[in-house]
């Protein structure tokens, strides 16, 4: 490949996806170590908000690290990174909505069930 | 020429991401198409399993009945004792381990190690088969004790149906996974990668992409499955 301009080779040849070893091994390590975590969550019996958040927590970082580092995210353009993230956001509004709904037939069922 | 368009310098940051979305022809710069088809094809697919998952949230919250609990219900009995959720542990822990292997495989490709890509991508396969296998059993055990997905003996009703739709549909996804890992493994074992000439899956002589698009469909199914793990088994 040469440069159009200049017309020598240019010396920065883009060649796919490579970064450090340690990393992936690193992320490799961390996700083994969080989902051992979110076990030892059930393991232990946590209830309530503490197990709810732990769950939550973990999951997320989990991820993270699978979309940022395994699929290459971190180092993507942000015109890809921004397409593919930001739409499922949208799932958040219809979680709002669902949580709701369900609340509504949950109590709609409360009154019916129970007889005249 | 079209190199040049794809590997150019360019604004980064804010400014880049304006640029490229106001630009002509393509807005994904340094991104060949397949990536980005894949991509878009993965945003469309988390939506698919972000429904199922708000659907049997929908399920349990609006149920009357008491939903299963999912640490006894997916309980073995190992030894005379009863470990919660072990087959759901193992199948996490196998199905991460494909992940990073793939991940190494993608690696392997873009150096141009055929032997140890192909080899990284059948240990993929393997594992992800592996887990499909686990997933037969859970599927065969749970039958066998009464569950159908519109009954079960633990309690609401409703926790068949959303048992078997979305890990079902994740077990399709992980098997097709391992079906096109063999065939693209197989290419690349004969040396059909180092060969000069276009295919559908490659372009030139070494060009591996095709192994980075396939890892990111097989981190995707692993991304589902942590969803899967937090919702449906530990919640």
């Amino acid at each position: 490949m040469t440069d159009i301009m200049t017309g020598k080779p240019t010396t920065a040849h883009i060649e796919g996806q490579q970064h450090p070893l340690k990393l992936y091994f690193l992320v490799w390590g961390l996700l083994f170590v969080l989902s051992a975590f979110s076990y030892m969550v059930d393991y232990a019996e946590l209830q309530g908000m503490l197990r709810w958040s732990l769950i939550l927590i973990f999951m997320v970082l989990k991820a993270g690290l699978i979309v940022a580092v395994f699929m290459h995210m971190a180092w993507e353009r942000l015109a890809l990174t921004y397409a593919i993230l930001l739409p499922p956001a949208a799932v958040l509004a219809f979680l709002a909505i669902m949580t709701v709904e369900s609340d509504y037939t949950f109590a709609t069922r409360a009154v019916v069930f129970s007889g005249p | 020429m079209a190199e040049h368009t794809l590997h150019a310098d360019r604004a980064e940051g804010l400014d880049g991401f304006v640029k490229d979305w106001s630009s002509d022809q393509r807005a994904f710069k340094r991104v060949s198409w397949g990536k980005a088809m894949m991509w878009i094809f993965l945003l469309s697919d988390t939506f698919v399993f972000s429904i199922f998952l708000l659907g049997y949230m929908s399920a349990r919250m609006s149920t009357q009945s008491e939903w299963p609990n999912t640490s006894e219900v997916f309980a073995l009995h190992v030894g005379g004792v009863e470990l919660p959720l072990l087959l759901i542990a193992i199948m996490t822990f196998v199905l991460i381990s494909s992940s990073g292997t793939m991940a190494m495989a993608v690696r392997c490709g873009y150096a141009r190690a055929r032997k140890a890509t192909a080899g990284l991508m059948y240990l993929t396969a393997f594992l992800g088969a592996a887990f499909v296998g686990m997933q037969a059993f859970e599927w065969t055990k749970l039958i066998q004790e009464g569950v159908r997905p519109w009954e079960n003996p633990f309690g609401a009703e409703q926790f068949g149906a959303s048992f078997f739709m979305i890990t079902g549909f994740h077990g399709t996804h992980v098997s097709f996974g391992v079906l096109f890992l063999i065939i693209i493994a197989t290419k690349i074992w004969r040396g059909s990668f180092d060969r000069p000439g276009r295919t559908w899956l490659k372009s030139g002589a070494g060009d591996y992409e095709a192994v980075e698009i396939m890892g990111l469909y097989w981190h995707f199914v692993d991304l589902v499955w942590v969803f899967i793990f937090a919702f449906f088994y530990l919640w």
